[in-house]
């Protein structure tokens, strides 16, 4: 079999790249062993788990389920592209005093999937964030803290819109 | 896990994936779709297609167009733009109730309707609301397009009525009447969100009686299927009759030889048989109560 390459382009977190891929490259091998993107975790890669969520063109997708040719000419946003260290995105900082996360595998994922939601839907449920959050497993928290830290979050990012 | 290497072709247009898939025809071909059936199968190994023919660049294949007595659904329509479609919950509900069902947010943003339907899953969720809403599938080949009515699309696991070298291009869901109504319910695998079993109703009736009833199963058979007696139970039948949905329910496998219900390590042949009959019951008391209520009403 021929291993012949694709050269692509992602736009990832705003900065774009272009890279040659095999044809077989799944997304999460391109971000994080060829462009450096380590945030995205390869977790179950059966498409259960949800560590390795990142948005292609503004949604949630599992990246282990994507071959990166098909995400060429994407805009791409992983977890490096949500805050700095020292300027955390409301939901980061609402995870961190939650206590949403324990060993912090699955919370890159987490986080981009709770944005989605917020996107979407500014005030959810816990109801609402549940189901949102169905594709993404963690096997530390038992959940409820990443329920309150979402929350936490979207009463944040609501009083700060409300305050501009 | 990585897919063994394959060659790929992007295409732009339906011909020209007809063109490719005919091309390679003395090769293991196939279509990669959404691919959320497709590359789990190569990571596993399950699949090892030498050649890969991506639909995803062919923007003709995708979109909800509302037509009047039909809404067409084309093939690489991901399945959260059919659970989020307010025409279609309006006009025949069991198809993006059933759409809404599947996997995660995440999978339903990248999975396709006609990936879905072309791959034929034992249980997957949208064969049986496609069985159900009485659907028509498109197909483009080489000889030119023609229609498969659901009836006869789904043949057995994974084989469906495409022939070699054809692709599925839309499916066109008729509208329900203001006096009919539809539901998918599913009792979900724990592991993996796919369907342990499936009920896909849609009932047309007439005052208080049913006069038509379509009732079709995933996850229960090699393929999806419809209940026959279930359906005959109903028609006929008065909305009014508490004792209709079980009794209806309780003929799902009537007709149906015991080794015909899948058996697997997530459920023994006798559960899923079991589950057949509360599932179709509840799919049918959820329909029932919709009747009249105006979710389905034209326009």
């Amino acid at each position: 079999m021929t291993t012949d390459t694709h050269e692509i382009t992602l736009t990832v977190n705003g900065t774009t790249r272009e890279l040659r891929v095999e044809p077989r490259t799944l997304l999460i091998h391109a971000l994080r062993d060829e462009l450096g993107y380590t945030g995205p975790k390869v977790g179950c890669e059966t498409t259960l788990c949800g560590a390795c969520t990142v948005h292609v063109d503004g949604k949630p997708v599992k990246s282990c389920t994507m071959l990166a040719v098909q995400a060429d000419g994407a805009d791409v946003t992983t977890v490096e592209g949500l805050g700095e260290a020292d300027e955390l995105h409301p939901l980061q900082t609402a995870f961190q005093e939650e206590h949403g996360l324990q060993c912090g595998y699955c919370t890159p994922g987490m986080l981009l999937t709770a944005l989605s939601l917020l996107e979407d839907e500014p005030d959810p449920t816990r109801a609402e964030i549940r189901e949102a959050l169905e594709g993404n497993l963690c096997r530390c928290t038992g959940y409820q803290n990443i329920v309150d830290a979402v929350e936490t979050a979207a009463a944040r990012m609501n009083a700060a819109e409300g305050a501009d | 896990m990585y897919p063994a290497s394959f060659e790929y072709v992007a295409v732009d247009s339906a011909e020209e994936a007809i063109d490719s898939l005919a091309e390679h025809g003395d090769r293991e071909v196939t279509l990669l779709a959404g691919g959320h059936s497709l590359l789990p199968m190569m990571k596993s190994g399950l699949a090892s297609p030498e050649v890969v023919v991506d639909l995803g660049g062919v923007d003709a294949l995708s979109g909800i167009e509302r037509g009047d007595d039909a809404t067409r659904i084309n093939a690489m329509t991901e399945y959260a733009a059919v659970a989020d479609d307010e025409g279609l919950w309006s006009d025949n509900p069991v198809v993006p109730e059933a759409a809404a069902a599947i996997g995660d947010v995440q999978v339903r943003n990248v999975g396709t309707v006609g990936g879905n339907v072309a791959h034929s899953d034992p249980a997957a969720d949208l064969p049986a609301a496609m069985l159900a809403a009485d659907a028509t599938i498109h197909a483009l080949g080489p000889d030119g397009e023609r229609e498969i009515p659901a009836a006869d699309f789904f043949q057995a696991m994974f084989t469906t009525a495409l022939a070699d070298g054809e692709l599925l291009t839309a499916i066109d869901v008729p509208h329900l009447g203001s006096d009919d109504a539809a539901a998918y319910v599913k009792k979900a695998s724990p592991s993996s969100g796919y369907a342990l079993v499936g009920v896909a109703v849609v009932l047309e009736t007439d005052g208080e009686e049913i006069a038509d009833a379509r009732v079709a199963a995933n996850g229960a058979f090699d393929h999806a299927m419809a209940l026959e007696p279930v359906e005959e139970e109903l028609v006929g039948g008065s909305l009014d009759d508490e004792s209709l949905p079980e009794r209806a329910a309780g003929r799902a496998t009537d007709d149906v030889e015991s080794y015909l219900v899948l058996d697997d390590e997530q459920a023994s042949s006798e559960y899923r048989a079991h589950l057949l009959e509360v599932y179709a019951e509840r799919a049918l008391e959820t329909a029932i109560d919709r009747v009249g209520d105006g979710s389905n009403a034209d326009g």
